[in-house]
């Protein structure tokens, strides 16, 4: 009956829909900008405020350290190679402390999932419970756990192993009970029709499935657990992190130089090798899969 | 019946012989690999000493530190020599933090005597002498479950010992230690007598953090938080100078004890540090990313150049990172955040352009067919494929860079961490520890609960994560 309105009325409903979505979304973009750039402002002036040194500066004297001490390291020149061989012992025990506590954690965190997964325990008091000591375990950043043990225990590995134990058990058990949640229940029911107890079916319907995956998780977790050790190792807990900080407090530029290098080698090393083992053990054995795996879409996805 | 099911059982095994080989090598296998991570474990647990956790675990420290984050003291020290000057009633042994009016628990009860109640109703009485020091002694009596009274005493070798005990050392209750220099009492949890040639010191235990909102140096010494609270309200000052409500902020900030003020200001510096680092890495992060993707860059060179780039800011740990940056800018947030951002760089970067390589090209060639240049076909072909994974990712970095942050922080880059650290360090202000575990620890877990609402929020509604 209206020549100009061309376009029907639901039309120019979704259009005008589409319109206010736009501008809601707009609106929230600004507001995130503004929030982003706020944060950043005050970041910075406290930054300026309670830094010892001023940006510019630091700025400028960035190269300053690394040029020292590689350039010692050159001055040093073939006995350069004899540190390298020197530390390779402390470095194996930092590699120590990561893969057994590691280890620790994989058992803790595997008992943990099992017993905070919906499909497996029927109790909600003890899910609940048992996902709460999960939550602490992973909330105590490893520094603090490892201080207070390394003032009960005095300095050794030890404090190390069980912070990095606690905290992995935490950190693991979380991603493994989410697995185990996603499990394919046929496979249990199949087993309870046969008569299978509990811990049967754990063991024969749950752990197959999931394993693949925990394995993956375990490996990712050793890959930061070397950098964690190390860092540990500053604090007192022996290995190599503790030859690092010794080191630099005497100024042995080469010797500071060997330990990194020998350092990124070993974690370089370690992180392409448990991407190689990851990608075998997910099937995509050409790509690795990064962090966080499971929320990478991919194409199959 | 069994004459025919051997057959059949042959039968199977002939049919499925490959079924059966495979399901032993895997044993086999399995077994071997079982067998060597028994057998490394075992030597980890060895050499680094695992089976020795009971020799080293010291439980006098544990329980000392123990009662210090649940339990404050006050301490009670008298010098034989010049007693009337010496004398200190403080809490904790701070001298700063001595009591002005003496409490009701530590009373002169003689010319040369002092009592001291504890809580169980225990008493120790100190008797001193000023023409002559080395006669001071001490007598304990009334705590419960001790019938006897212990008299302390010093001796002519200027050694402290328990009188009736000269001879029997060994016979003495396991609560009290005699060594050459020193009489240490512990007839209960909650009290302590240190017996020396020069002093006695006494310490009385009770529960709780005292001062945690005003300490006792200011106006508002004795008020608790809700008495406080309530004098907002009320019309006359408490001092003259500022209202009541401005003077309850001071008071509370800048509480000696506890330093709340100090202690937020470094939760903030590492709150900051972490939210700074991140978030340059992600800037630095995410453009990067595109030039290390084959299907956005052609360019082989770049792409390579730009991921041993990643691998090298992700191989020098955020460790060494700090490192080289606390040489350069010196303990402050700026080391923190950018040590947290030189190594995030590098893992976004990397994670980045694997998710931009795992895109699907349809939407861009979609985008490409209306006639866009190459900026906008990745503009609206591939961001809106990959910002989701991208902005939960950074999140997941975030949270974590909380708890980084603090280690940074205790290595010398400030912050939380470091106070957690002196605290910790000063073996006596376990209760500060406390303090500080429990914002740092409520400081990961609100970002933990941050980060996950974040990401419900942003990521839902793309409808493609659930």
């Amino acid at each position: 009956m209206n020549s100009t309105k061309s376009i029907p009325d639901h039309i120019q409903k979704i259009d005008n829909d589409l319109l206010k979505l736009e501008r809601a979304k707009r609106n929230y973009s600004f507001l995130s900008i503004g929030i982003v750039i706020l944060v950043c402002y005050l970041g910075i002036s406290v930054s300026e405020n309670s830094n010892a040194g001023s940006f510019a500066r630091g700025i400028s004297s960035f190269f300053d350290y690394p040029v020292d001490i590689i350039s010692e390291a050159y001055q040093s020149g073939f006995s350069f190679y004899g540190l390298i061989i020197k530390y390779i012992p402390v470095l194996i025990e930092t590699i120590n402390m990561a893969v057994f506590s590691t280890t620790v954690g994989f058992i803790g965190g595997l008992i943990f999932s099992i017993f905070s997964a919906r499909n497996l325990i029927k109790n909600p008091t003890v899910i609940f419970w048992v996902r709460r000591l999960m939550d602490v375990c992973r909330a105590f950043p490893e520094l603090v756990i490892a201080l207070l043990f390394l003032y009960l225990m005095g300095k050794s590995a030890l404090p190390a192993v069980i912070a990095i134990s606690i905290h992995t058990a935490g950190a693991l058990g979380k991603l493994f009970s989410e697995a185990v949640e996603n499990c394919d229940m046929k496979q249990i029911e199949g087993l309870e029709s046969v008569g299978a107890k509990w811990i049967m079916r754990v063991r024969f319907g749950i752990i197959p499935q999931v394993f693949p995956i925990l394995l993956s998780y375990t490996l990712l977790r050793l890959e930061i657990n070397v950098r964690a050790s190390t860092i540990l190792g500053f604090v007192g807990a022996g290995g190599i992190g503790e030859i690092l900080s010794k080191n630099i407090q005497w100024k042995y530029g080469a010797d500071i130089c060997a330990v990194i290098l020998i350092l990124v080698l070993t974690i370089t090393a370690i992180d392409y090798l448990s991407r190689y083992f990851r990608g075998i053990l997910i099937g995509d054995g050409k790509k690795g899969l990064g962090f966080g795996a499971k929320i990478l879409p991919g194409k199959n996805e | 019946m069994s004459d025919v099911s051997i057959p059949l059982r042959d039968r199977i095994y002939q049919d499925n012989i490959h079924v059966f080989e495979t399901a032993s090598k895997k044993a086999k296998q399995t077994g071997i690999i079982f067998t060597v991570v028994v057998l490394y474990f075992l030597f980890a647990f060895f050499s680094l000493g695992v089976d020795k956790i009971a020799e080293k675990w010291n439980p006098e420290r544990a329980s000392f530190l123990a009662l210090d984050i649940y339990a404050h003291k006050d301490h009670f020290k008298m010098p034989w020599k010049k007693t009337e000057n010496k004398l200190q009633i403080t809490l904790e042994g701070n001298l700063r933090q001595e009591y002005k009016v003496t409490p009701e628990w530590a009373e002169k009860s003689d010319d040369n005597k002092w009592t001291v109640t504890f809580k169980n109703g225990g008493k120790v009485d100190a008797y001193y002498f000023p023409d002559n020091p080395l006669a001071g002694y001490a007598v304990m009596y009334d705590f419960p479950g001790v019938e006897e009274i212990f008299t302390f005493r010093i001796n002519e070798d200027k050694r402290p010992y328990v009188e009736g005990y000269e001879d029997r050392v060994e016979e003495l209750p396991g609560f009290i230690r005699q060594t050459k220099n020193k009489l240490e009492v512990r007839p209960s949890l909650f009290s302590r007598i240190q017996f020396t040639k020069s002093k006695i010191e006494i310490h009385r235990f009770s529960r709780g953090w005292k001062y945690f909102w005003f300490d006792n140096n200011g106006p508002l010494d004795g008020y608790s938080l809700f008495g406080a609270l309530s004098k907002i309200f009320s019309g006359d000052r408490i001092v003259e100078e500022m209202s009541n409500a401005k003077l309850i902020w001071v008071e509370f900030t800048e509480n000696e004890l506890w330093q709340h003020g100090k202690a937020w200001y470094a939760l903030l510096e590492t709150i900051i540090m972490a939210f700074m680092g991140t978030l340059i890495a992600m800037l630095v992060g995410f453009p990067l990313a595109f030039l290390a993707a084959y299907n956005i860059t052609p360019l082989a060179g770049v792409r390579f150049a730009v991921r041993r780039l990643f691998d090298f800011l992700r191989g020098i740990d955020f460790l060494v990172w700090s490192l080289i940056f606390l040489r350069a800018f010196g303990p402050g947030p700026f080391t923190g955040i950018f040590a947290i951002a030189f190594t995030d760089t590098g893992t976004l970067g990397k994670l980045m352009s694997e998710a931009i390589e795992n895109t699907e090209k349809n939407q861009k060639e979609g985008v490409e067919s209306t006639g866009a240049n190459k900026t906008l076909q990745n503009r609206f072909g591939i961001i809106p494929q990959i910002l989701p994974v991208f902005i939960s990712q950074s999140l997941y970095y975030l949270e974590s860079n909380t708890r980084g942050a603090v280690i940074i922080g205790a290595m010398g880059a400030g912050g939380i961490g470091l106070q957690f650290l002196g605290a910790l360090q000063t073996g006596t202000d376990f209760e500060n520890v406390a303090y500080y575990t429990v914002l740092v620890v409520s400081v990961v877990i609100a970002m933990d609960m941050f980060s996950a609402w974040l990401r419900k929020k942003l990521i839902v509604p793309f409808g493609q994560f659930g």
